[in-house]
């Protein structure tokens, strides 16, 4: 069963949050995949560089800056794992360093 | 002094009150529990398990009562129910394939099912306990399943008890078996390092099934399921399933200890009636004596728990004579170990009741005054009233009876409300 781990951290770096180290996100992206549960994962490039797409009824293209709200947590990367129920999930979503500064949220892939 | 401070916040019904549904029923409500854990077991699959129970129970009352109860109705009940279910996997191969997928992966993160003992069979409600009380679901979803799943109510019936539409609670545990199947929530028992983690989860919807019971107001709703017996009944499933956790030995000494003043609790107009003008004669000894007992097992071998702590506090009410001669002493340092475990206002609230029948009204309203500024006490209802029976006690009638008026507002149930203008005409005759 695939589950993404959907991977948010706080919008505004609090001076008490606990922020991970790059040895951290190193050390848990290494146990991911030596656990044989590594489907996909990436993080992402900072959300000042995120641009949105929007279509109109007729066809015509929208492009902006995003974002467009003020949000409290932002999406900064994810992983695909496959593990066989949710119990494991959470706890890898638990390992996961963004889940101490952040939240981790746990989706299940949909299966068609 | 008003209620005891471990007690859920309003009054239980007067009497028990007899099952819904017809009494054969009730009699496979327990063996319905332990059928459709085992079927849960064995197919990993909710809906489908729910589905042959009940098959299976209807068949059982078509054919008992001709051919006689077997020797092994549970092993009896069990062969129904899975041929019914094969009788389902053949008709629906889709069905089935995605249910042999979800099997495979079952028995690689649990291991393979036990064997019962003499062909009868193994009781598997304790992964179901888990599995209903997940965190992952809604507070209010895990309590509905497990009053469906494991208590054995029907969803009318589970409806009646939060006093909602059968419609909006039939979608609520669709819902929440959705989530179940769809998220793969496992039917599992948690390894005894999650225990500490998973366990208070499992304590807090029994807790909360009773404390709903005590919530009933009487009169109109005496036809209601009795919550709090349903409540009790599932802890004692969960003692005899986990006998070496002391928590759960601490919570079912708690329920016991508190239902056995339930007749003594209602007046005859069906009036809430206090702890310390409850008639202790119409207590129910032989109860008291089983938490009692309780109480030792849930504080022995071991640091002391939420529960165990909170059931010693109310075995103390139930074998004091009065309130005069009760052990505020004990009462207020066990409160003290219980704010350790979890340091809430609530808890340091009733503390300062304790204080005030242990060393006088005063000591007692300095404490509640420090607890002005907490949010959670803020528009709480035992908060306003315990000011208001401190200020009364004190002579200060106008503040009490503004305290009372505040309590009023806030108050819940009938019987409270009921309770609360009585003092208050009290307090205005005085003043």
């Amino acid at each position: 069963m695939k589950y993404m781990l959907l991977i948010n951290s706080p919008a505004e770096e609090t001076p008490e949050c606990d922020q991970p180290s790059f040895e951290e996100w190193v050390a848990y992206d290494k146990a991911v995949r030596e656990a044989g549960v590594f489907v996909a994962g990436e993080s992402l490039a900072d959300l000042t560089t995120a641009t949105a797409v929007r279509v109109d009824s007729s066809g015509g293209r929208t492009v902006t800056d995003g974002p467009f709200a003020e949000t409290r947590e932002i999406l900064g990367g994810f992983y695909v794992i496959d593990v066989p129920d949710l119990d494991v999930a959470l706890d890898w979503a638990a390992r996961c360093p963004g889940a101490r500064a952040g939240s981790v949220v746990v989706r299940p892939v949909a299966e068609f | 002094m008003d209620r005891p401070a471990t007690d859920p916040p309003t009054d239980p019904r007067a009497e028990p009150v007899a099952a819904a549904g017809s009494s054969v029923e009730a009699v496979f409500r327990e063996e319905r529990g332990r059928l459709l854990a085992a079927l849960v077991r064995r197919f990993g699959d909710l809906d489908l398990a729910e589905e042959v129970t009940s098959e299976a129970i209807e068949a059982a009352l078509v054919h008992w009562p001709v051919s006689g109860v077997p020797p092994k109705p549970g092993a009896w009940l069990m062969t129904t129910a899975r041929r019914r279910a094969v009788d389902r996997l053949r008709r629906d191969r889709a069905y089935a394939a995605r249910l042999a997928l979800l099997q495979v992966e079952a028995d690689r993160a649990a291991g393979a099912p036990p064997a019962g003992p003499d062909g009868e069979l193994p009781d598997e409600r304790l992964q179901l306990f888990f599995t209903c009380a997940h965190p992952a679901l809604p507070a209010e979803d895990r309590v509905a399943l497990t009053l469906r799943c494991l208590a054995g109510l029907t969803t009318p019936e589970v409806a009646r008890t939060f006093l909602l539409p059968q419609a909006t609670m039939a979608k609520r545990i669709v819902r929440a078996k959705n989530k179940i199947r769809q998220a793969r929530i496992p039917f599992r028992v948690p390894d005894a390092h999650e225990l500490p983690e998973r366990l208070p989860g499992v304590l807090q919807v029994i807790y909360s099934i009773f404390t709903e019971g005590y919530a009933a107001s009487s009169g109109p709703d005496l036809q209601r399921l009795d919550l709090a017996e349903e409540a009790i009944r599932l802890a004692r499933i969960l003692r005899r399933l986990l006998p070496g956790e002391r928590e759960v030995a601490g919570l079912l000494a708690l329920m016991l200890l508190i239902h056995a003043r339930r007749a003594a609790r209602i007046g005859p107009g069906g009036e809430l009636v206090l702890l310390d003008e409850q008639d202790r004669g119409r207590w129910d000894r032989t109860m008291i004596e089983e938490g009692q007992t309780l109480v030792v097992a849930a504080l022995t071998g071991g640091p002391p728990g939420f529960y165990g702590v909170q059931a010693a506090i109310a075995a103390l009410h139930d074998e004091a004579a009065d309130v005069a001669t009760t052990d505020w002493p004990q009462i207020v340092a066990l409160y003290d170990v219980l704010l350790s475990i979890d340091p809430s206002p609530v808890i340091a609230l009733n503390r300062a009741v304790a204080v005030a029948l242990r060393d006088g009204p005063e000591q007692g309203l300095a404490l509640l005054d420090e607890l002005a500024g907490e949010p959670r006490l803020r528009g709480y209802p035992p908060y306003a009233t315990a000011r208001a029976e401190l200020l009364w006690r004190l002579g200060r009638g106008p503040e009490a009876a503004a305290a009372y008026r505040e309590a009023l507002a806030l108050a819940g149930t009938e019987p409270e409300r009921a309770h609360l203008r009585r003092r208050l005409r009290e307090c205005e005759a005085a003043g």
